[in-house]
């Protein structure tokens, strides 16, 4: 190991203040400094959800349907954001669903990241018709709209959580696999992988241990985009009545059941989407500062 | 200049026409879905039929507007003869099929348009059996015509004879249906000749008070009246079905004046609606039944006890306002309280999750768990299957019960649904085709298990009261057996039976002369704008 | 290029961008070949059954069944009605709608020029206002205006299109009843569709405010639609601007004392292009993605709202045949991006 890494100066495995260096940079970012509170909050909220919550979120108070939020004209402060159309707390429900959107975003990108790894390192590191076969069936999945794609996934395999999230996941992969076989083929012929090959490392060896470290960068902006894209994707299908099924407060499927009242109760359709989008951008913002951190061009100028 | 000559040229077309109105009279319906075709005899969708039989076409024998009951059409008079073989038909002298840019009519309506309207359906030599590719004549084959039907014999050019297999007191009813409507021969033969079969179900010529004009896939359908219509010139110029799937945008476009009537609001709009002071609503009890049937095979749903306890665990009247919005009652008896039979003596199982509590003790059932299928559609007798699993599936929670939702793709969920040995509880619902007790009730006959009889459910008792309700002609003895019928129903608890709905339709307060359907159809004959 | 190359010269990069073309179509057969497959395949696996579909709750007869399912051709083995849709798509024939009835294509051909309008506007208008945004971010680095765009592009790529849509309806069509709920144009306009894109046949049929009323139902859609790519634009277009506005020559154009708008419009803006031509073109699939959304809240004739129907209601034959046209579409955009880029940016040939 320590021969490798001082065969490589140039290439850096963690050394020990690169990271202090690298949260200089990241905190220089205030965006995404914001960003990563947020979702730090939110991490908390679903964690500490049963605690939060002022109500659980599947209790149907059946004499309080379509309860407008606390400030308007008939609100009240039991349910600060109002209720639903079969009395069940908004809030309450948002805060539960906020776990169903980080735990939808985790097993996704694990997921995609994965097999996208997996599948970028064989194509990469062996090139030929294991390439060829792997690289065509990435451009066949991507060459469907994802949404669509989804769509017809879910279709097939049947409407549900754990299904919608199986679909995402397929079709953010070839992005994780085209970035890994991009980064393993530039690698591959440095100095410092060749002299690891000479020393005797076997091809998995190689391609775990020596290579990937080398190629995480681009590979955790892609995560970190992957995970908000995952967020919206499931939140859509969910708005369409193809994801996590009521009534399970996954925010999408709230906005699917709330649609009928766009006239009647717009708080049932804002406060999902806000919790989407709040979310997402919070993501997103961590995401650019990742980005701007790893990106040594943009530090520089 | 050029803006000064348009209007002179169509204030010449307005008095060229006689006299009509310089502003062309439109009526703008919001309608539910696009139309499968314009052919009025393969599709069975109430969409499908709003926009082909109703409005282009005519039959032989009609429905009284509103009503159930018959009324000379096309046939101004009939004979049966005396073992209900043969009807004989006088058709109305002078009926003249639409004249439009595609078509224009040499001869009029004759026996020949009426043999072929059915040959069509039912001969599989014809080349018109199968010009739609994957056509089933579906409502042909459902009513039994196939094998009811012996021939069609044309007598002269204004009468035909109808000869059946076997006598059919719905024959006559069936004949008001709209895949009986008539369609012309002639334009049948033209487009043969040439070669262009499909146009026939693009651009549809028929005898009925409104002509086809254009069509936009998915988004416009305009007709103009036919001036030459046999019931007389409608009082409205354009007709145009604005088709809007999405019932809260059809409400926006009625409340903005974008539409002046509108099908099917969705339950949450119709407070909004009816508090408009600009719209009408109008209201009608549907001819329906939502229900949730239990597997009566399977333990513990096999006892009596089990089966009402549940029903009994169920707040119905919550279903009501939160689902239902209202716009429906509680259900008692499997068949809704408008209908001739209908059984007012019966009480529905009170709601009193105490009692259900013990009675699920008593027969047993400790940490039940079930199942509790909604369907993935919005039905008319159910709007939202899944909040009502939700909110039932709430209500056994406070009896102990747990219960998980489930929904499958709609075709999948039926075919599941049929399964002897299914798990958990089915919810359904019907709309009846005619008004006859029987054509509800029937759901729940032994013959139809694998069918339609979701609860599997087959008692000596109720089975024999149905088949001798078939049998009997005289309806006060047909309601006797049939109050029985539900009495046994509601002891036996097959089913939770959920909600009858009604049936709303906002329009703008000028609409004039719209009348509302019993069986769900949506015509625009008689309808009139006040200036 | 002000120049004109020896003809030698031409011919070389004719020859390579031939051999480029034709190393392009080579990549691309066999994922053709793959994505027709995959249509048909994801087909086959979906549950359901499109004779039950259509017999709705009545149900259908064993025999029935058995006559519709030789009419349909279900009973063969998979392969042969495989090789029968290949053949038949080689011949233009995508099959016949199993709900309607209507040819497939002739679905998608009077239904894709509305889609087409509304992807163009908004593409359009993402590149109307990203673009100029993205400059200005860029030239005007860390300014409240850069801060300000930059906040709104991110917020905009992360925006969950169908409730922006929703709440657009609320507040514009709702609340200020300015726009038209739904629809492409208001109903008392009629004309025959010549080009099936509304606003060019709303202007031929020369009726008075037509035109203004085919705009007012587009433009929420077009709003929606724009938002995500419109984000990416600006974002992508300002990188680029900061890279190249970082390279020498235009630092050197600069210290010449060459006005600021000619270092960023002649020298910076066309080498920033190619990276934000390419991410253009890569919008399309977005696009059709968005699309989908879009068209299903505001009742938008168009395919993706076409798709998510067939997709309901079962229709095997539209959903087949629509996956594959459209998967079709975004190659043949992403093959004019491939062949765009090898002309602005001739090193990409060599490789």
């Amino acid at each position: 190991m320590s021969n490798q890494t001082t065969a490589v100066p140039s290439k850096p495995a963690a050394r020990p203040g690169a990271l202090a260096e690298f949260w200089h940079y990241f905190s220089m970012n205030h965006g995404a400094v914001l960003g990563l509170v947020v979702f730090a909050l939110l991490v908390l909220v679903a964690i500490f959800a049963p605690l939060i919550a002022p109500h659980a979120p599947n209790e149907q108070y059946r004499d309080a349907l379509l309860t407008p939020p606390m400030w308007w004209a008939n609100g009240t402060s039991n349910f600060i954001l109002g209720t639903d159309a079969v009395g069940r707390d908004i809030l309450s429900r948002l805060i539960f669903g906020a776990r169903y959107s980080l735990f939808i975003g985790v097993v996704v990108v694990t997921f995609a990241l994965v097999s996208g790894i997996i599948l970028g390192l064989l194509a990469g590191f062996f090139r030929g018709w294991v390439d060829t076969v792997i690289m065509r069936v990435m451009d066949i999945i991507l060459a469907f709209p994802s949404l669509l794609l989804a769509l017809v996934l879910v279709a097939i395999l049947g409407p549900g959580l754990f299904n919608a999230m199986l679909a995402i996941a397929v079709v953010l992969q070839p992005h994780f696999a085209r970035l890994t076989r991009a980064a393993v083929m530039a690698e591959k012929n440095r100095e410092y992988v060749v002299s690891a090959r000479v020393a005797g490392a076997g091809n998995i060896r190689l391609m775990l241990v020596t290579i990937l470290p080398n190629c995480l960068a681009p590979l955790i902006v892609q995560a970190t985009m992957s995970f908000s894209n995952a967020i919206l994707e499931a939140a859509a299908l969910g708005f369409l009545g193809m994801g996590a099924q009521p009534p399970t407060p996954e925010w999408g499927t709230m906005l699917a059941a709330a649609r009928e009242f766009i006239l009647r109760a717009p708080w049932v359709v804002t406060f999902p989407g806000l919790a989407i989008l709040i979310t997402v951008l919070a993501i997103n913002l961590i995401g650019d500062g990742l980005r701007d951190a790893f990106d040594p061009k943009l530090k520089r100028s | 200049m050029i803006k000064k000559l348009t209007f002179a040229a169509a204030l010449a077309a307005a008095t060229a026409l006689g006299g009509v109105a310089a502003n062309a009279k439109t009526l703008v319906y919001c309608s539910e879905a696009s139309p499968a075709g314009f052919d009025p005899s393969p599709w069975s969708g109430g969409n499908d039929f709003d926009a082909s039989s109703r409005t282009i076409y005519s039959r032989l024998v009609e429905f009284e507007h509103g009503k159930t009951s018959l009324m000379p059409g096309l046939a101004e008079s009939w004979t049966v003869s005396d073992d209900g073989l043969e009807y004989t038909f006088k058709l109305r002298p002078g009926v003249k099929f639409q004249t439009t840019d595609y078509f224009t009519p040499s001869r009029d309506l004759n026996a020949d348009d009426v043999i072929f309207s059915f040959e069509r359906q039912w001969k599989k030599e014809s080349p018109w059996y199968s010009y739609l590719p994957g056509t089933g004549w579906e409502y042909f084959a459902g009513m039994g015509f196939p094998d009811l039907l012996k021939e069609i014999v044309k007598v002269d050019d204004l009468t035909v004879k109808f000869v059946l297999n076997k006598p059919e007191v719905a024959f006559l009813p069936d004949l008001g249906m709209d895949f009986a409507s008539i369609v012309s021969k002639e334009y049948a033969d033209q487009l043969e000749k040439a070669g262009n079969l499909q146009q026939f179900t693009q651009k549809p010529v028929g005898t009925g008070p409104f002509q086809f004009v254009d069509y936009q896939v998915d988004s416009v359908i305009r007709y103009a009246a036919w001036d030459g219509y046999f019931g007389g010139r409608q009082k409205i110029d354009d007709l145009i079905f604005a088709i809007t799937p999405d019932p809260a945008v059809r409400a926006q476009k009625l409340k903005a004046g974008e539409c002046n009537i509108m099908s099917y609001p969705a339950p949450a709009d119709i407070a909004g609606l009816q508090a408009d002071e600009n719209l009408h609503v109008a209201e009608q009890e549907g001819l329906n039944i939502g229900y949730m049937a239990y597997n009566t095979t399977v333990a513990p749903f096999d006892k009596v006890e089990v089966r009402r306890a549940l029903n009994m665990a169920v707040n119905k009247q919550a279903i009501i306002d939160a689902v239902y919005q209202g716009a429906g009652q509680a259900a008692v008896n499997p068949i809704p309280p408008t209908m001739w039979g209908y059984n007012k003596d019966i009480k529905d199982d009170p709601y009193d999750p105490e009692s259900a509590k013990k009675m699920l003790d008593e027969a047993g059932v400790k940490d039940l768990s079930m199942k509790i299928w909604a369907m993935p559609v919005s039905r008319p007798y159910n709007p939202n299957a899944q909040r009502v699993a939700e909110m039932i599936q709430a209500d056994y929670a406070k009896v102990g019960v747990k219960a998980e939702i489930v929904s499958y793709e709609w075709t999948e969920y039926r075919t599941r649904g049929k399964a002897n040995d299914r798990d958990g509880a089915f919810q359904l619902g019907w709309t009846g085709d005619n008004g006859d007790p029987d054509n509800f009730l029937f759901l729940l006959g032994c013959e139809a298990i694998g069918q339609s009889n979701y609860a599997i459910w087959c008692n000596k008792e109720f089975e024999d009261l149905l088949q001798a309700g078939k049998k009997t002609t005289d309806q006060a003895e047909r309601t006797k057996i049939y109050e029985k019928a539900q009495e046994v129903f509601k002891r036996e608890a097959p089913w939770l039976t959920i909600a009858h709905s009604k049936v709303f339709m906002p329009m703008t307060k000028n609409v004039v002369g719209f009348e509302m359907d019993p069986l769900g159809i949506h015509r625009f004959d008689g309808v009139d704008i006040a200036e | 290029m002000g120049m004109a190359p020896r003809p030698g010269r031409h011919l070389a990069i004719a020859r390579t961008m031939f051999r480029y073309i034709l190393n392009k179509f080579a990549l691309i057969v066999p994922t053709i070949i793959g994505i027709t497959l995959a249509a048909f395949a994801f087909v086959r696996l979906l549950p359901g059954d499109p004779i039950l579909a259509m017999a709705g709750e009545r149900g259908v007869s064993p025999e029935r069944y058995a006559e519709l399912l030789e009419r349909f051709g279900y009973n063969r083995p998979i392969w042969v009605q495989y090789f029968d849709y290949i053949s038949g798509v080689l011949h233009g024939d995508f099959g016949v709608s199993l709900a309607t009835k209507r040819p497939v294509l002739g679905e998608f051909l009077t239904l894709f020029p509305a889609t087409l309008e509304l992807a163009t506007v908004a593409m359009l208008l993402a590149i109307a206002i990203g673009i100029p945004a993205g400059i200005f971010a860029a030239v005007k680095r860390g300014s409240w205006f850069d801060q300000l765009t930059m906040g709104a592009a991110l917020t905009g790529y992360s925006m969950p299109i169908f409730w922006w849509g929703l709440l657009l309806i609320i507040f514009f069509s709702g609340t200020l009843g300015w726009t038209p709920v739904s629809g492409r144009i208001g109903l008392q306009y009629f004309f025959p569709p010549h080009t099936g894109f509304m606003l060019i046949d709303s202007l031929i049929s020369g009726k008075k405010g037509a035109f203004s009323s085919a705009v007012s139902h587009l433009i929420l859609p077009a709003i929606v639609l724009a938002t995500i790519p419109l984000a990416v634009i600006a974002r992508q277009t300002r990188s680029a601007m900061l890279e190249v506005l970082g390279e020498d020559y235009v630092r050197t154009a600069r210290a010449k004392g060459l006005s600021p708008r000619r270092v960023i419009g002649m020298h910076a803006f066309r080498n920033a292009l190619i990276p934000v031509v390419t991410t253009i073109g890569l919008q399309v699939g977005t696009l059709m993605a968005g699309a989908i959304l879009t068209e299903t809240i505001f009742s938008w004739p168009g395919i993706g709202k076409w798709m998510i129907d067939s997709i309901g209601k079962r229709d095997y034959v539209v959903v087949q045949s629509g996956l594959l046209l459209i998967a079709l579409i975004v190659m043949a955009v992403n093959l004019v991006v491939d062949l765009l880029y090898a002309v602005i940016n001739p090193r990409i040939r060599v490789q």
